[in-house]
């Protein structure tokens, strides 16, 4: 089975130290641009979640996307003329903020149920959303917002939601 | 009655599953001839009364027994048949169930299928399989018992979260079970081959058809989920990088390097021990990601807290699987040779890259699904990772695949000159990057990402067919006409499977640059533009189904004027639990799909809604099931079939092949090692 064999001459051949020290950097080369795109990812598209309390407190950042959960307030929510800007309030009991939304609800959309947000925080103190989640069934609450009503009301046990789900 | 069987029945396949795995392991280990002949029957009887159990549950499920506390949480008895029998798998015990329930499939499936394997072999992978039952029997009868009775039993049941009643949820969990659980036949044939201390190309070669199969199923088990989540819970979305999701792409990545690693080891010899790690981690991630997904972990780590007896006995069933594994893997492994040498052009050094890049982003995927669970467990913060950082990392880390996928199945194994490559494939790439430069002007708008991602999809196709154009010519003019054309299955599969990452790619790369999605409030008698299309809002009528109530919309589709179709999008309140779920209405096609759901009622008639026009969305899960079907097509081979003797013949002595092959895919594994 000549078809194998190597026809070039012997100086040129890679002995196998050298071929194993190709790899070797080939393999870590490859590790290490994943490595510097998972950190420059990670830097940038990390999402964090404040509560309501921790917004009214100062602790969420401007200008940067992060998640804020808790209940909708009741009789916060209104569709603007067109139908599709819509403001609601969310609220941890404690504190609310109000949030403005371009966009169709989603299905356990509630006002009194929980919801969690996604957008930014603009300078008026209103929040802006560009994701709004309310999944899963009805009395299945978003972890987020459980916890969140859970640290601003500790001693009321009934706003404990219930974990697992789908 | 029944329900009591089912839970007897479990009970004896919990026993025959240690009798198995001891006859399996104790038995090929001492060379126990009665012992090992005893092992399939054995896994036989296990097998059929975990199906027998499963049966029983389905039962109850049919029959509406809302004694059994599981049916009456997860059934109601207005649901039509086949969801009660779907809402079998809708929760965690039932989901425990049919993992089991799969394994005795395809531990059936190997009881049948090995006949021209060695019996010692076939021994150690059953007992395998067998300590695999024994870890979810025991799991599911002390954790998780399906079969528990509530007393009284309630009139009615809870039924199933109606956002799973559908078509959806009958196919699609058990689909991926059959790819998770087929995993873990490829980590069965690994763990044998390492206590055998054999490793070898008979090893690689008997496992490839089992490792292709569970991956094509895992890769239905996907679409079908990815579909299910576009046409209902999804939006018009087909993949949020969800830790669910994630937790069945990992395994589908790890088989598919398994896949790639496997055939090099069969042709070549080389890469056995990591081929058998690949095994193990492949096996490892369909563990993890069943576990993540019915623990209800991923939402919140403080669900364990919830049934903490289920998680540490999962957690401790992670750890002894996968650290038994790897001590056994350590301590074996590497008194198994390297295998062939091979230059760094060679195909062999193209299927390493793939590799290298397919591990590299399991890790990248596993590392943003588990990231948040770990920051939560150490309290540094709640956090999210979405959908921005998988698209980030993952497109870069995978794209030099889709360039290696054109150029590895034509190289030659061992050394292979890119001189070479570069006048095959000289062709392909040139029709690649005229189809891709001048594609995006047909759509209206040239993006610079959109025609590299077109070159890609074009050059897998291209590259393709120089594959196999020149297959038939080396082949020869063996026959008339449609003969000429026929090439081992085993081939044309993989050119199949590859044909469907093109396929994929071309879709996916058309769907995210040109898809148009309006939010908008519609009265009746309005008309909205959508991408060309006209599409007017008729208003809605109260309509019904089997279990639920709806508001049933009529939207007109038109393009230029004339009736293209139309639209009856739905909201439906589901009566048993009382929850709204959007049932959107779509209008397929391979040019583009349109998209209309409900959103809310905002009075006088009106309602927001959400128009999508999706270009090309189809043509992504048209590619994956093409990869599928390239999956089945290679396991129907006739050389995995051929007789183990007949094989150790081909290998020593190259001439008495039953299908000469002008390619050097034939090699031995000894003449691999020889070099």
């Amino acid at each position: 089975m000549n078809r194998f064999a190597d026809h070039r001459p012997a100086a040129h051949r890679w002995n196998a130290r050298r071929r194993r020290l190709v790899w070797i950097l080939a393999v870590f080369g490859c590790f290490g641009v994943a490595v510097a795109l998972i950190v420059n990812a990670t830097r940038n598209n990390l999402v964090f979640f404040y509560s309501p309390t921790q917004v009214a407190e100062r602790q969420a950042p401007y200008g940067r996307t992060f998640r804020i959960g808790g209940l909708v307030q009741m009789g916060s929510l209104h569709h603007e003329g067109d139908g599709v800007d819509i403001r609601f309030v969310v609220t941890d009991t404690a504190h609310s903020i109000p949030v403005v939304y371009h966009g169709v609800l989603p299905d356990m959309f509630e006002q009194g149920k929980g919801v969690v947000a996604q957008g930014r925080l603009g300078a008026n103190g209103v929040f802006q959303a560009d994701q709004v989640l309310a999944k899963h069934d009805a009395d299945y609450m978003p972890p987020d917002a459980a916890s969140a009503l859970q640290a601003a009301r500790a001693t009321k046990s009934n706003a404990v939601a219930r974990g697992g789900g789908g | 009655m029944i329900p009591e069987l089912g839970h007897f029945c479990l009970i004896v396949a919990l026993l025959v599953a240690l009798v198995q795995a001891f006859y399996g392991l104790v038995g090929a280990q001492r060379g126990v001839a009665a012992w090992i002949g005893a092992v399939r029957a054995a896994a036989r009887t296990q097998a059929l009364f975990a199906i027998l159990a499963f049966a029983a549950l389905a039962f109850s499920f049919y029959r509406n027994d809302f004694s059994v506390l599981y049916v009456a949480q997860n059934s109601y008895s207005g649901m039509p048949w086949y969801y009660r029998i779907a809402a079998v798998w809708g929760d965690h015990e039932g989901s425990m169930l049919l993992w089991i329930t799969t394994l005795g499939l395809w531990t059936l499936a190997v009881t049948f299928f090995s006949r021209r394997l060695p019996d010692e072999m076939v021994a150690r992978v059953l007992g395998v399989l067998g300590l695999v039952s024994f870890g979810f029997l025991a799991f599911t009868l002390f954790t998780s018992d399906p079969f528990v009775r509530i007393l009284p039993a309630p009139s009615e049941g809870n039924g199933l979260n109606s956002l799973l009643q559908d078509p959806g949820m009958a196919s699609h969990p058990p689909m991926l079970y059959m790819g998770y659980v087929g995993f873990s036949v490829a980590y069965a044939f690994a763990m044998a081959a390492l206590l055998a201390g054999r490793l070898d190309s008979a090893w690689a070669r008997w496992t490839r058809p089992w490792t292709t199969a569970a991956w094509a199923f895992l890769t239905l088990g996907i679409v079908l989920g990815s579909w299910w989540a576009y046409t209902v819970l999804g939006w018009g979305g087909w993949w949020f990088w969800d830790p669910v999701e994630n937790a069945s792409f990992m395994p589908w990545l790890a088989g598919a390097a398994l896949i790639h690693s496997l055939a090099v080891t069969e042709k070549r010899g080389a890469f056995r021990s990591w081929t058998a790690l690949l095994a193990i981690i492949t096996f490892s991630l369909s563990l993890i990601g069943t576990f993540l997904v019915r623990s209800g972990v991923l939402s919140s780590v403080h669900a364990f807290a919830v049934a903490p007896r289920r998680g540490i006995y999962i957690l401790t069933f992670l750890v002894v699987v996968i650290g038994a594994s790897l001590l056994l893997y350590a301590w074996r492994a590497p008194r198994v040779g390297m295998g062939g040498r091979f230059a760094v052009v060679s195909r062999e050094a193209m299927l390493l890259v793939n590799n290298v890049v397919f591990i590299t982003a399991t890790g990248a995927v596993l590392l943003g699904t588990l990231y948040p669970l770990i920051m939560q467990a150490l309290n540094l913060g709640k956090i999210t990772v979405g959908a921005p950082y998988f698209n980030a990392v993952f497109a870069p880390v995978i794209a030099p695949v889709l360039f290696l996928i054109g150029v590895g199945p034509i190289a030659r194994w061992k050394q292979e000159t890119v001189l070479t490559l570069a006048q095959r494939l000289k062709w392909a790439a040139l029709v690649a990057v005229i189809a891709g430069l001048l594609f995006p002007f047909a759509m209206g708008r040239w993006k610079p990402l959109v025609a590299l991602g077109l070159i890609a999809a074009a050059w897998i196709l291209a590259s393709g067919w120089v594959n196999f154009r020149r297959r038939i010519a080396l082949q020869g003019a063996s026959g008339m006409g449609w003969r000429r054309f026929r090439v081992p299955r085993a081939y044309a599969g993989m050119l199949i499977a590859h044909a469907g990452v093109g396929i994929f790619v071309f879709g996916l790369t058309l769907v995210s640059a040109y898809s148009v999605e309006h939010d908008v409030k519609l009265a009746p008698g309005d008309t909205t533009m959508l991408a060309g299309y006209a599409l007017r809002f008729e208003g809605t009528r109260p309509a019904s189904g089997p279990d639920y109530t709806a508001q049933r919309g009529t939207i007109v589709v038109s393009r230029n004027g004339r009736a293209v179709t139309t639209l009856h999008p739905e909201k439906r309140v589901y009566i048993a639990t009382g929850t709204p779920v959007t049932t959107a209405a779509i209008s397929y096609g391979l040019r583009g799909d349109v998209y209309a759901a409900l959103g809310d009622d905002v009075g006088n008639g009106a309602w927001t809604a959400r128009l999508y026009h999706k270009p090309f969305v189809e043509w992504m899960w048209l590619g994956w099931v093409v990869m599928a079907i390239g999956g089945f097509i290679a396991i129907s081979d006739k050389r995995y079939r051929i007789r183990v003797k007949a094989h150790v013949a081909t290998a020593l002595s190259p001439a008495p092949n039953p299908r000469p092959a002008p390619q050097p895919r034939a090699v031995g594994l000894h003449e691999g090692s020889a070099t």
